[in-house]
């Protein structure tokens, strides 16, 4: 597995550890019963804090992705690759928000953006349509 | 380790020949944490490691390390022997060789590890036979810090400890930094102006300004609630005090008022409101620009 933290972006190292190994189980790199690095090799070999590394283990464990077998190690579930679908949508949760406080920031109303993201879908369904 | 937090200090000041070098230091570093120790040239981070190793006494305040205080001569011992110090000159003697070198350290630690003492000798690279004096500077940091990790410490200090190097001989300091934090469970407290360094190992952060704490958190909160709004008006930015809770620094320059916040946006941006800027911006901060906010410039 290639863990490739970026140290200086805004957003903390166990959330970048946590999307990339969602993102190796949604691309099939990890399968479900698949072993995880140990924290500390995985510290070491990506010279970053083991506490971060046990933080995204245990935020992991939590989401249901992993399990974690006291004194085994890591391993991925057999449910990994059903969460996909609530992994998707929470992604897109997160993307939306951002999204709703940029407008919010830049003073757009509440009716405002709702017109905006229906317009959008609008004209996505109608794109559709006009190729179909 | 049962206390929380390993190092503690409070209104801790120290004075040389009239200059104050701390001004009321108040600190606690977590037990178990790797914790970046940042300040400018002369910020006070040297005197602050001195103090905690009793090599220098506070002018007044308090200041403790597993508990122990740090101005008291038999506790003292105590806090050196639990922990592994790396400081600028390394304390190593010219005239012996890296194994003589090791071997007098072993001697005074009952706990020393020949595991570990053969293990970084080889990953290390230094050479067993070789003179301390023909060693480049990376080398003496890397034998200073064998010697600091072999010793079965609670606690590693380090000043300055990849100022110098290159890095790939950077890269090994820190990988055997998390290596023996993760094994061994031992806290870290080192200083450097290295914000590279610390943004990669740290999970805590301490900035220290003109002898006093600046900022004080957890490196993932910082990334979480640090945030730069930027505010554009239509005329000349009002003179405006926010009174929502997190407001580190405003700065005005003509049209455009920049806001820091340690509390993310949703304050601001709602107190902002009523100003009526033209348009807002806010984006995430890196532990640079919260550095150079923090820290006073002088001018």
């Amino acid at each position: 597995m290639m863990f490739r933290p970026n140290a200086s972006s805004g957003v903390p190292i166990y959330l970048q550890l946590m999307e990339q190994v969602k993102h190796a189980i949604e691309t099939g790199a990890l399968r479900a019963g698949d072993q995880l690095p140990g924290i500390r090799p995985l510290a070491e070999e990506m010279v970053i804090n083991p506490n971060t590394v046990a933080k995204a283990y245990r935020e992991l464990e939590h989401d249901g992705v992993i399990e974690l077998r006291h004194g085994a190690g890591a391993f991925v579930t057999g449910a990994a690759r059903e969460k996909k679908l609530t992994d998707r949508l929470r992604a897109g949760q997160t993307i939306v928000a951002a999204a709703v406080d940029k407008l919010r920031a830049r003073g757009v109303t509440e009716a405002e953006i709702r017109r905006l993201f229906e317009a959008e879908l609008t004209r996505l369904t109608a794109k559709g349509e006009q190729r179909g | 380790m049962a206390d929380a937090f390993v190092i503690e200090t409070a209104d801790l000041r120290k004075t040389y020949d009239g200059v104050e070098a701390l001004r009321g230091l108040t600190l606690a570093v977590p037990a178990g944490s790797i914790c970046g120790f940042l300040g400018r040239t002369g910020a006070g981070k040297t005197t602050t490691i001195k103090i905690l190793l009793g090599m220098a006494r506070p002018t007044s305040g308090r200041a403790t390390v597993f508990g122990l205080p740090v101005d008291s001569p038999a506790a003292s011992v105590d806090i050196r022997r639990r922990t592994g110090f790396v400081g600028d000159d390394k304390g190593l003697y010219d005239a012996m060789t890296v194994r003589g070198m090791i071997r007098h350290t072993a001697a005074f630690y009952p706990q020393w590890s020949r595991e570990l003492e053969e293990k970084y000798l080889r990953r290390f690279e230094l050479g067993a036979e070789r003179g301390i004096k023909t060693l480049s500077r990376g080398m003496r940091t890397k034998l200073a810090l064998l010697l600091a990790l072999c010793r079965g410490a609670d606690l590693l200090v380090l000043d300055e400890p990849t100022t110098g190097l290159d890095p790939a001989a950077t890269e090994q300091v820190l990988q055997a930094l998390v290596g023996h934090a993760a094994e061994r469970g031992v806290t870290v407290f080192f200083s450097s102006h290295q914000l590279a360094d610390v943004e990669q190992i740290a999970d805590h952060v301490a900035i220290i300004d003109r002898g006093r704490l600046a900022v004080a958190s957890g490196l993932d909160d910082l990334r979480q609630n640090y945030r730069r709004i930027q505010l554009v008006f239509d005329g000349d930015a009002p003179a405006y005090t926010f009174q929502t809770r997190g407001v580190e620094r405003v700065k005005r320059a003509g049209r455009v008022m920049t806001v820091l916040s340690s509390a993310g946006i949703d304050g601001v941006l709602g107190e902002a409101r009523q100003l009526n800027p033209v348009s807002t911006d806010c984006a995430p901060v890196t532990l640079k620009d919260i550095f150079l906010e923090t820290v006073a410039v002088e001018d």
